[in-house]
C-alpha cells in the first residue's frame, strides 16, 4: 500500500452541473494538500460529466456503469480500472453508490483498493425512512415522517400531519406540497424516479443549516464544519454559503456519529424552527456534500483526512475551522478540443497515472 | 454502391474509434471492423472488396457473412446521414 | 496474429448519456449451471430451458429455518404451492421439512396426492368449494377462512360431517407500509374480524385456533412484518382475554422479496432485497412486542418467492438480430413472455453464456411471439450476439412455471440439476400431441 501522499485516489461524482455531485469539490480538496504527490482519477457516469473537463483537476478519468447495473458490474469495472490505472483509494460521493461500495469493502480490499465507508447497518440506520428511529437513539429531534409505499398512504398522512408537507425521494429530491393532490403527484414523481419508498415529512418552518463531517468508525468525530446557505438555485441547491459557529449543530452531529459508529464522510441537514428555536435533523446524507471544499477552505480538509484513514494512517487533530468563510459557486465554460470526450466515448477512460507529478 | 466517399472523407476519425462529423457536430464510436469498413469506403472500394479485406485483416471463424455485415453497417451510416 | 473478427458497429452518442462504459465488459459470462456446462444441458434438453438448482433450493429453505430457529422454538415453514407446484420442487421442499400451503382444490388434491398428510397442509385462498372443505375437514387440513360466506359454508360442511374442525381466520391489517391487500380476510381495524370471531364462537360449530395474515408480495421493507406480527399477536391475546379462546398458531404469511428487480426499483434487487435474517428479526421483534411476555404460539411462514426465485435460470437461444427504427439493436430469443410472465414485473438479468466481445450497444431482448408486448428485457447494454448464441435469464424460479401459458409456441423442458451434477427433466416439453389430447372436434365437423 502506498502512503497517502503518493496514493492514486479515485473519486466518484464528476457530475458538476447546477445540481452538483461532490466529486469536483473532493478532488480540489486533495489538490489543496501541499504534500500530496499522488494522482487523482475522476469516476463518472457519462462522457460529458463536467468534472472530467475541469482544467488541472484530474490525472485520469473513467466511466462507471450506473449504480442501477448493480454491485457486480461496479466491481468488475473497478477491477479493470485497478489494473489499468493502479487505483489505491476509492472515495464514493453519491448516495446511490454507497451501499454497493459498503457491501464490497472486503472484495475491494482484495483488489488492493482501500475505502473508508460506513458499515451496512449504519447506512441502513441513517436512511431517510428510518430517521425517526435514529432520532430516538441519538437523542435529537426530527420532524414526524413516514416512509410510504403507495399513494393511498399519502392521503392518510395528509390528514395526520397536516399541510404543507415535504415529500422526498428515497435517494434524492424533496418538494414542499400544499395540497393533497400535489402530495400524491409528488409521490408518483419520486416513486418513478427513485423507486419506493417515498418519504413524507411534516413541514417545519425555519432556517436550514448543514454540517459536513467525517466519522472515525469508532464513534468519534474527526472533523465537522457547519454552514448556512446564502443563495439557492431554483433546485434548492446552495450556490453560496458561509461557515457559522454552531455548537449545538456540532454536538448533535457528534451524537449522531457516535450513535451510528459512523465511518467516513457525511452531511447532516438541520433546521432551526423559527417559532421555537428547536433544532431538527432533516436528513443524514451518507457522503460528503458538494460544498465540502468550503470546509477545506475554512481549515478542515475532510476529504484528505478520509484518504489518510483509508490508508490506515492516523489523522492529526483537525484545527478549528474559520467562522465567516464564504463560498460562492460560479459557472464557467471550459474550452478544449475533442480529445478527452473522444477518449471517454470510445474507450471509457482518458489520461493515465503513469507519470508522477513533481512535488 | 451508392456511398458518397467525399462525405465520409470529411469525418474526423481517431484510431481509438472516435468519430466526429464536422457537418452536424454528431459524434460516434466505431469498433475495429467498423474502422476498417470506413477506410474502405473512403478509398472508394465496393462492398465485395471491403468484405474481402475484413476477411484478410481479421481472424474469422468461417461462418460469418461478411458481405451482409458490411451492408448492414452501410445501412447504419445511411441512417446517420454519413452516406447517401 | 490478426485480431478476432467482430461485426462492424457504429454507435452514435446520445444527447446526455446512455449507460456506456467504454469497451470494458462489466459482465462475466455464465458458462455453466451447478458445474454442468450450459451447452451440455441444452444439447440434452433443448432450448429454451428452465434449470433449477436443487442445492440452491435446499440452501434457501435451510437458511430460513436456521434464522427462525434462532428466535422461535415452535415454527413451521410451509411451501407455497402456487409459487411453483412442480412435483419435484415440492418434493425437495417437503424433504426439507416444509408443510404444504395450498390455495385451491387443485393444489389441495396435488398435495394430498403427493402423500403430504392433511395435518401438514394449510388451506388458504378466497375460493374454497363445499367439496374442497369436505376433503379438508376429513383429512385434518388446517383451513384458514377468508370471508363470512366461506365461514358459513364451512359451518354447514362441518355440521353435515358431524365434525368440529379447528380453523383459522385470515385477517387484514391496515396502515402498513405496503400496498394494501384488503380484498383478503377480515379487516381488523373496522371491527369485521371481531364480528367474525363472535359469530364463529356463538355458533360453536368450528373451533378457532389460528390467525393468519399475508400483507403483500415482494415486500422490500422488513419493518412491515414487525407491524404485522405485533398487530396479529395483540389481536390473538385480546381474543384470549375477551373470549377465552386459545390461539395456538399465528400464520404470518409470506411476501419476502427475491433478488429480482422490479421495474419501478432504481437499485438492483441484489442490493435492495433484505436478507432472510432481516425479515425474521423484524418479525420476531414485532411478536415480542405484541405478546408482552405471554407464551408464544406456533409461528407459520409460507414465503414462496424468496425460496425458489433465485434457484432457477432460463436458457434461451438467439434467433436473430435486427435494427430497430430508433437505432437500437433488437435481439429475438426463442423464449418470450409466454413462458416468462415475470418479465412484466421485473428487469430480469440477461447474461451471456460466452465471453462477450465487441462494443456494447443498447439492446432490447424480444421473445418469439408475433405480439408487440413480447419484450423480455428493455434497454440493456450488451455486446454483439450471433444467431445461435445462448443467453441466460436469471431469477426465474417463482411463478413462471405455474403462470406460463401455452400460446403460439409450446412450453419447454424444466430440468432439475442436483448437487452432484445429475440432471433430469421434471416437466416434459409439450408437443402438439399434448394439445390435441385435450381437444375434441364435434362429429358434425369431422371429415
Amino acid at each position: 500500500m502506498r502512503p497517502p501522499c503518493e496514493a492514486v485516489v479515485a473519486v466518484t461524482g464528476m457530475n458538476a452541473t447546477d445540481n452538483p455531485a461532490p466529486g469536483v469539490a473532493v478532488c480540489r480538496s486533495l489538490r489543496a494538500v501541499p504534500e500530496f504527490r499522488g494522482q487523482v482519477v475522476g469516476l463518472g457516469y457519462d462522457a460529458l460529466d463536467p468534472g472530467f473537463y475541469a482544467q488541472g483537476l484530474l490525472d485520469a478519468g473513467a466511466i462507471l456503469p450506473y449504480p442501477k447495473a448493480g454491485r457486480l458490474a461496479m466491481l468488475e469495472r473497478l477491477r479493470a480500472l485497478r489494473s489499468e490505472l493502479g487505483i489505491d483509494v476509492l472515495l464514493p460521493t453519491l448516495d446511490s453508490e454507497l451501499r454497493a461500495v459498503a457491501a464490497s469493502e472486503r472484495e475491494l480490499a482484495e483488489l488492493g483498493i482501500a475505502c473508508f465507508v460506513p458499515r451496512l447497518d449504519a447506512l441502513a440506520a441513517a436512511a431517510k425512512a428510518r430517521l425517526p428511529e435514529l432520532a430516538g437513539r441519538g437523542g435529537f429531534r426530527t420532524p414526524d415522517s413516514e416512509a410510504v409505499g403507495h399513494a393511498e398512504a399519502v392521503r392518510t398522512l395528509v390528514d395526520r400531519l397536516g399541510l404543507p408537507l415535504v415529500v422526498k425521494g428515497v435517494f434524492y429530491g424533496a418538494t414542499i406540497v400544499h395540497s393533497e393532490a400535489d402530495a400524491v403527484l409528488a409521490f408518483h414523481h419520486f416513486a418513478a424516479s427513485w423507486g419506493l419508498p417515498v418519504i413524507v415529512q411534516r413541514y417545519v418552518a425555519g432556517e436550514e443549516y448543514n454540517v459536513a463531517a467525517l466519522g472515525d468508525g469508532e464513534g468519534g468525530l474527526v472533523g465537522a464544519v457547519a454552514m448556512r446557505k446564502m443563495a439557492l438555485t431554483d433546485k434548492g441547491k446552495g450556490w453560496s454559503g458561509v461557515t457559522v459557529d454552531g455548537p449545538d449543530l456540532l454536538r448533535t452531529t457528534g451524537a449522531l456519529v457516535d450513535a451510528l459508529g459512523w465511518r467516513g464522510g457525511l452531511e447532516v441537514e438541520f433546521l432551526r424552527e423559527r417559532a421555537t428555536g428547536e433544532l431538527y435533523v432533516l436528513e443524514v446524507n451518507p457522503r460528503f456534500p458538494a460544498w465540502v471544499y468550503l470546509a477545506t477552505g475554512a481549515g478542515q480538509n475532510l476529504p484528505w483526512a478520509y484518504v489518510m484513514l483509508a490508508c490506515g494512517e492516523p489523522v492529526p487533530e483537525l484545527p478549528p475551522y474559520r467562522v465567516g468563510t464564504q463560498f460562492v459557486r460560479i459557472s464557467l465554460d471550459q474550452i478544449q478540443d475533442l480529445s478527452t470526450y473522444g477518449a471517454l466515448s470510445a474507450s471509457g477512460r482518458f489520461g493515465s497515472v503513469g507519470v508522477r507529478r513533481a512535488s | 454502391m451508392s456511398s458518397d466517399s467525399s462525405r465520409l472523407r470529411q469525418l474526423a476519425v481517431s484510431e481509438s474509434g472516435f468519430v466526429f462529423d464536422p457537418l452536424t457536430g454528431h459524434t460516434f464510436t466505431v469498433n475495429a471492423a467498423g474502422l476498417a469498413v470506413l477506410s474502405g469506403l473512403k478509398a472508394g472500394l465496393d462492398v465485395d472488396a471491403i468484405a474481402a479485406s475484413l476477411g484478410a485483416s481479421f481472424e474469422v471463424e468461417g461462418g460469418e457473412d461478411l458481405r451482409r455485415d458490411v451492408d448492414d453497417f452501410v445501412l447504419r451510416l445511411r441512417e446517420h446521414g454519413l452516406v447517401k | 496474429m490478426s485480431p478476432r473478427y467482430e461485426r462492424p458497429v457504429i454507435v452514435r452518442h446520445a444527447l446526455g448519456g446512455a449507460d456506456k462504459f467504454g469497451a470494458a465488459n462489466a459482465v462475466r459470462p455464465v458458462r455453466d449451471f451447478e458445474g454442468v456446462s450450459i451447452a451440455e444441458l441444452v444439447a440434452a434438453h433443448g432450448s429454451p430451458l428452465f434449470l433449477f438448482s436443487e442445492r440452491l433450493l435446499r440452501q434457501r429453505v435451510r437458511e430460513l429455518r436456521s434464522q427462525l430457529s434462532r428466535r422461535f422454538d415452535d415454527f413451521v415453514v410451509a411451501w407455497s404451492y402456487k409459487t411453483n407446484y412442480l412435483g419435484a420442487i415440492c418434493e425437495v421442499m417437503h424433504q426439507e421439512g416444509s408443510w404444504a400451503e395450498v390455495v385451491s382444490g387443485m393444489e389441495l388434491d396435488k398435495a394430498l396426492g403427493a402423500g403430504v398428510p392433511g395435518a401438514r397442509i394449510l388451506f388458504n385462498g378466497p375460493a374454497k368449494s363445499a367439496a374442497d372443505l369436505e376433503v379438508a375437514f376429513r383429512t385434518g387440513v388446517h383451513v384458514h377462512l377468508d370471508h363470512l360466506d366461506e365461514l358459513e359454508l364451512a359451518e354447514r360442511v362441518a355440521e353435515r360431517l358431524g365434525l368440529r374442525p379447528q380453523v383459522g381466520l385470515r385477517v387484514h391489517i391496515g396502515d402498513l407500509p405496503v400496498q394494501q391487500w384488503d380484498r383478503f380476510g377480515f379487516t381488523l381495524d373496522n371491527g369485521s374480524a371481531d364480528q367474525a370471531v363472535r359469530r364463529l364462537l356463538r355458533r360453536g360449530v368450528l373451533e378457532l385456533t389460528a390467525l393468519h395474515c399475508h400483507i403483500g408480495t415482494f415486500v422490500l421493507d422488513p419493518a412491515a412484518y414487525r407491524h404485522e406480527a405485533r398487530a396479529l399477536a395483540r389481536f390473538g391475546r385480546r381474543l384470549e382475554r375477551e373470549h377465552g379462546v386459545r390461539i395456538d398458531s399465528l400464520d404470518l404469511g409470506g411476501g419476502f422479496a427475491s433478488h429480482n428487480t422490479l421495474h419501478q426499483q432504481y437499485l438492483p434487487g441484489e442490493e435492495l432485497t433484505p436478507s432472510l435474517g432481516q425479515y425474521v428479526e423484524q418479525l420476531a421483534d414485532g411478536l415480542d412486542e405484541g405478546l408482552e411476555g405471554a407464551p408464544p404460539p406456533r409461528i407459520v411462514l409460507e414465503t414462496g418467492r424468496a425460496m425458489v426465485d433465485d434457484a432457477a435460470i432460463l436458457v434461451a437461444t438467439v434467433l436473430a438480430n435486427k435494427r430497430l427504427a430508433d437505432g437500437r439493436r433488437g435481439v429475438v430469443l426463442d423464449a418470450g413472455v409466454n413462458i416468462l410472465p415475470t418479465a412484466w414485473w421485473y428487469r430480469h438479468d440477461v447474461l451471456p453464456v460466452e465471453e462477450p466481445r465487441g462494443l456494447a450497444e443498447p439492446t432490447v431482448f424480444f421473445g418469439p411471439l408475433c405480439m408487440n408486448i413480447d419484450v423480455v428485457r428493455e434497454a440493456l447494454m450488451f455486446a454483439p450476439l450471433e444467431a445461435g448464441e445462448r443467453v441466460v435469464i436469471g431469477h426465474v424460479g417463482a411463478y413462471n412455471v405455474t403462470q406460463w401459458m401455452q400460446f403460439i409456441t409450446l412450453r419447454p423442458n424444466v430440468v432439475l440439476v442436483s448437487e452432484r451434477g445429475e440432471h433430469a427433466v421434471i416437466r416434459r416439453a409439450e408437443t402438439v400431441a399434448t394439445l390435441l389430447q385435450q381437444e375434441e372436434v364435434p362429429p358434425w365437423l369431422r371429415r
